[in-house]
C-alpha cells in the first residue's frame, strides 16, 4: 500500500542509526558529520529552491479573488479577500501564514435528498494543521535550551507554559501530546477521507512518519529510554555544534542517536520535498499579488518587445472606414471632410 | 526576477534566524557544569551515571511509592548507614548545598524543578 513503503523508509532509517550508532568511532559521524551536513543542505537547498521560484516568469497577475473587488466607491469591497495595496496584501499573508485562514474554505461536496448537492466548510482540516503546525513550533523553540548558553529567559518561559501540567519527572509537556495528536489525526485524515486517500501519495506519507518519527524516539528518550540520556552531555554536544567546537563527552543512548538522525533526514530532505511550503507559502502569486491589474500594468515578461501595444482608439483609427462599411459601431466618426471626397 | 529584492532579503532574515543558535553563542560555548561532589560519602544511591541520566525518575518512583504506600524504606545500603526514600532526608544529606549542585546541572539544561515550592533545602 501507499503507506507501507515510507513507513518501512523511516524504520530502516531509525534501525539504521540504532545500529550504525553503536559501532565504535560511529558516534562522531551520527553526532557531528551527519547534523552539518544536513544543515547544509537544509539551507542550500533551501535557498536554491526560493531562488529557482523567483526567477521564474510571472506573465498574469493571478491572485485569488474571493470577495467584493475594487470598485465604485459606493460598493463595500473586501480588503482581505480582493486586496489592492501592499499593505492590504500583507495583512492576507499574515493571516494567511500565522492562521491557516485558507483552511477555512476547505469544503466538503454531499449530496442530500432532492436531489441537492451542498458545499459546506470543513474545519477539522484547519483545526488538525493548526493543532500540528503550533505544537511543532514549541518544541522546536523549546530545543533552543539545547542549542543555546545561557538560556534566554523566553526559552524558560515556555518550557514552564508547556510543562504546566506538572505530571511525573521529567515533567510531561503539553506540547508532545498534541504534536502526536496531530500527526495522528492528519494520518487519520488521509486514510479515512476516500477522497483525499485517492490522492495521498507516498510523498504524503513519508514526512507524516518521519516528523511522526522524531516526536517517538524524543518521547521515549525524555521518559522511558533514559539510560545514556545526560541532558548535560547532549547539550555540550548541541552548543559545541553551533559554536564549532563539537565534542561527544560521554556514552549517550543509542535512542539520542536515532533521534538525531531522522532530524537530519528531514533537514536533508525537505528543500526537496512538499515540505517546502515553508517558503513556497510567500512565493505563492496567488496570495502574494494585489488584484490591481486594472489600475497597473502589468507586463508579460515573455511579450515580444518588437510588438508595441495596440490600443483600441488606434486599432479603430487604422480600421475605421473598414469598420462603417461593415455596420461596426465606432466611438469616433470618419471625418466630415472625407466623407464628401469620398462621395465627390 | 520579479520583487527580486524583496525575496532576497527574506531569504536572508531567514539564514539568520536559522542561524541564530550561531550568533547568538558567538563561538562562546560556555562552561560545562561542574558540580560539587558530597565530601561525606564516595558513593551515590544508584552509580553516578545512572544518577546523571535518571535522578528525577528516581526521586519521582520514590515520591509515588511513599505517598501511595508508605513505604519509606529503602534497600540500598551505603556504606553502614541507611536511607530512606527521601528528598531532604536522603539526597540533601549528602549533597549538602543545592547551590553548588543541583543548581548548577539545572541552569545549564535550563530545568526549574518546581519540587523546592514545598520541600526546604538546605540552608546555605
Ligand atoms: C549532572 C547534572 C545534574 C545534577 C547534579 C542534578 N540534576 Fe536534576 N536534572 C538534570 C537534568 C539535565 C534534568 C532535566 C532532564 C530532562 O530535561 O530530560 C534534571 C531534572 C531534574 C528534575 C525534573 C525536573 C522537571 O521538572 O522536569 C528533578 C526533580 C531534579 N532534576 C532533581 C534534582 C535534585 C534534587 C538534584 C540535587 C540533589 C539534582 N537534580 C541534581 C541534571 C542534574
Ligand atoms: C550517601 C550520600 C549520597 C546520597 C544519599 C545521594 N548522593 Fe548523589 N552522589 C553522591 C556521591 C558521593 C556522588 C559522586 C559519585 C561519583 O562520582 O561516583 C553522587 C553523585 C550524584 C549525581 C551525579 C553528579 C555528577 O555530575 O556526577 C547526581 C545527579 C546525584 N548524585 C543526585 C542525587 C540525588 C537526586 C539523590 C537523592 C535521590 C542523591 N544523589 C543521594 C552521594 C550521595
Ligand atoms: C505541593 C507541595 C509539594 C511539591 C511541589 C512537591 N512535593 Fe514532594 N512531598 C510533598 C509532601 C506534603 C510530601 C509528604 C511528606 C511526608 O510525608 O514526609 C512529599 C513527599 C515527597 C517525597 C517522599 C518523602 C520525603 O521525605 O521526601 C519525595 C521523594 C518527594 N516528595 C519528591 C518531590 C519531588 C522530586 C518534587 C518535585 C518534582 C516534589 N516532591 C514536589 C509536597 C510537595
Ligand atoms: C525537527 C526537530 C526536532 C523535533 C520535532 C524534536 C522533537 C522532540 C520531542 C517531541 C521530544 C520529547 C520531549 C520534548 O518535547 O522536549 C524531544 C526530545 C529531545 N530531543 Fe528533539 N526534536 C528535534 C530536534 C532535536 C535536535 C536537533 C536535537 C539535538 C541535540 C534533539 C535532542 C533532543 C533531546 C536530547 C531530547 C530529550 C530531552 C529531555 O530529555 O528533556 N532534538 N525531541
Amino acid at each position: 500500500m501507499k503507506y507501507t513503503i515510507p513507513l518501512a523508509a523511516v524504520l530502516g532509517l531509525v534501525f539504521f542509526a540504532l545500529l550504525g550508532s553503536q559501532i565504535p568511532g560511529m558516534q562522531y559521524i551520527f553526532g557531528v558529520v551527519i547534523p552539518y551536513a544536513a544543515v547544509l543542505m537544509f539551507i542550500g537547498g533551501f535557498c536554491y529552491r526560493v531562488i529557482y521560484w523567483a526567477k521564474s516568469p510571472v506573465p498574469f497577475k493571478i491572485p485569488t479573488t474571493c470577495g467584493q473587488g475594487y470598485s465604485l466607491d459606493w460598493i463595500k469591497r473586501d480588503r482581505l479577500e480582493a486586496p489592492v495595496n501592499s499593505l492590504e496584501v500583507a495583512g492576507r499573508m499574515f493571516l494567511e501564514i500565522v492562521l491557516f485562514r485558507s483552511l477555512w474554505r476547505n469544503t466538503k461536496s454531499e449530496v442530500h435528498a432532492g436531489p441537492k448537492l451542498t458545499y459546506e466548510s470543513s474545519k477539522w482540516l484547519w483545526l488538525f494543521a493548526i493543532l500540528f503546525h503550533y505544537s511543532f513550533l514549541v518544541v522546536l523553540l523549546r530545543h533552543l535550551r539545547l542549542f543555546l548558553e545561557p538560556v534566554p529567559f523566553a526559552v524558560g518561559a515556555l518550557e514552564f507554559a508547556d510543562g504546566i501540567l506538572q505530571i511525573g519527572a521529567p515533567t510531561m509537556y503539553l506540547t508532545d501530546a498534541t504534536l502526536l495528536l496531530g500527526l495522528a489525526l492528519l494520518f487519520g485524515r488521509r486514510v479515512v477521507n476516500r477522497q483525499v486517500r485517492y490522492i495521498s501519495l507516498p510523498n504524503d506519507y513519508f514526512p507524516l512518519f518521519l516528523i511522526a518519527g522524531i516526536a517517538v524516539t524524543g518521547i521515549l528518550m525524555r521518559f522511558f529510554l533514559r539510560g545514556g540520556i545526560d541532558i548535560t552531555v547532549i547539550k555540550t554536544l548541541a552548543v559545541g555544534l553551533v559554536t564549532f567546537h563539537p565534542t561527544i563527552g560521554g556514552d549517550l543512548g543509542a535512542i539520542f542517536y536515532a533521534h538525531l538522525f531522522l532530524v537530519c533526514c528531514l533537514l536533508a530532505y525537505f528543500p526537496f520535498s512538499k515540505l517546502m511550503h515553508m517558503g513556497g507559502v510567500f512565493l505563492s502569486p496567488t496570495r502574494n499579488m494585489a488584484n490591481d491589474s486594472r489600475m497597473k500594468r502589468h507586463v508579460n515578461p515573455w511579450n515580444d518587445p518588437t510588438i508595441k501595444p495596440h490600443s483600441y482608439s488606434g486599432y479603430e483609427d487604422e480600421f475605421r472606414e473598414d469598420m462603417i462599411e461593415q455596420g461596426i459601431p465606432v466611438e469616433k466618426e470618419l471625418p466630415k471632410k472625407a466623407d464628401d471626397e469620398k462621395v465627390a | 526576477m520579479y520583487d527580486g529584492g524583496k525575496i532576497i532579503t527574506g531569504l536572508i532574515l531567514f539564514v539568520l534566524l536559522v542561524t541564530f543558535p550561531i550568533w547568538y553563542n558567538h563561538g562562546n560555548a560556555g562552561a560545562v557544569p561542574k558540580v560539587e561532589l558530597p565530601k561525606v560519602a564516595k558513593e551515590c544511591v544508584l552509580p553516578a551515571s545512572e544518577m546523571r541520566t535518571s535522578h528525577m525518575q528516581l526521586l519521582n518512583e520514590w515520591r509515588d511509592k511513599v505517598l501511595r504506600t508508605g513505604d519509606r524504606s529503602f534497600d540500598v545500603k551505603i556504606g553502614d548507614k541507611e536511607y530512606q526514600k527521601s528528598l531532604m532526608n536522603t539526597c540533601m544529606q549528602c549533597h549538602i548545598s543545592k547551590k553548588k549542585f543541583c543548581d548548577k546541572c539545572h541552569s545549564y539544561a535550563s530545568v526549574k524543578p518546581y519540587c523546592w515550592d514545598c520541600h526546604v533545602a538546605p540552608v546555605e
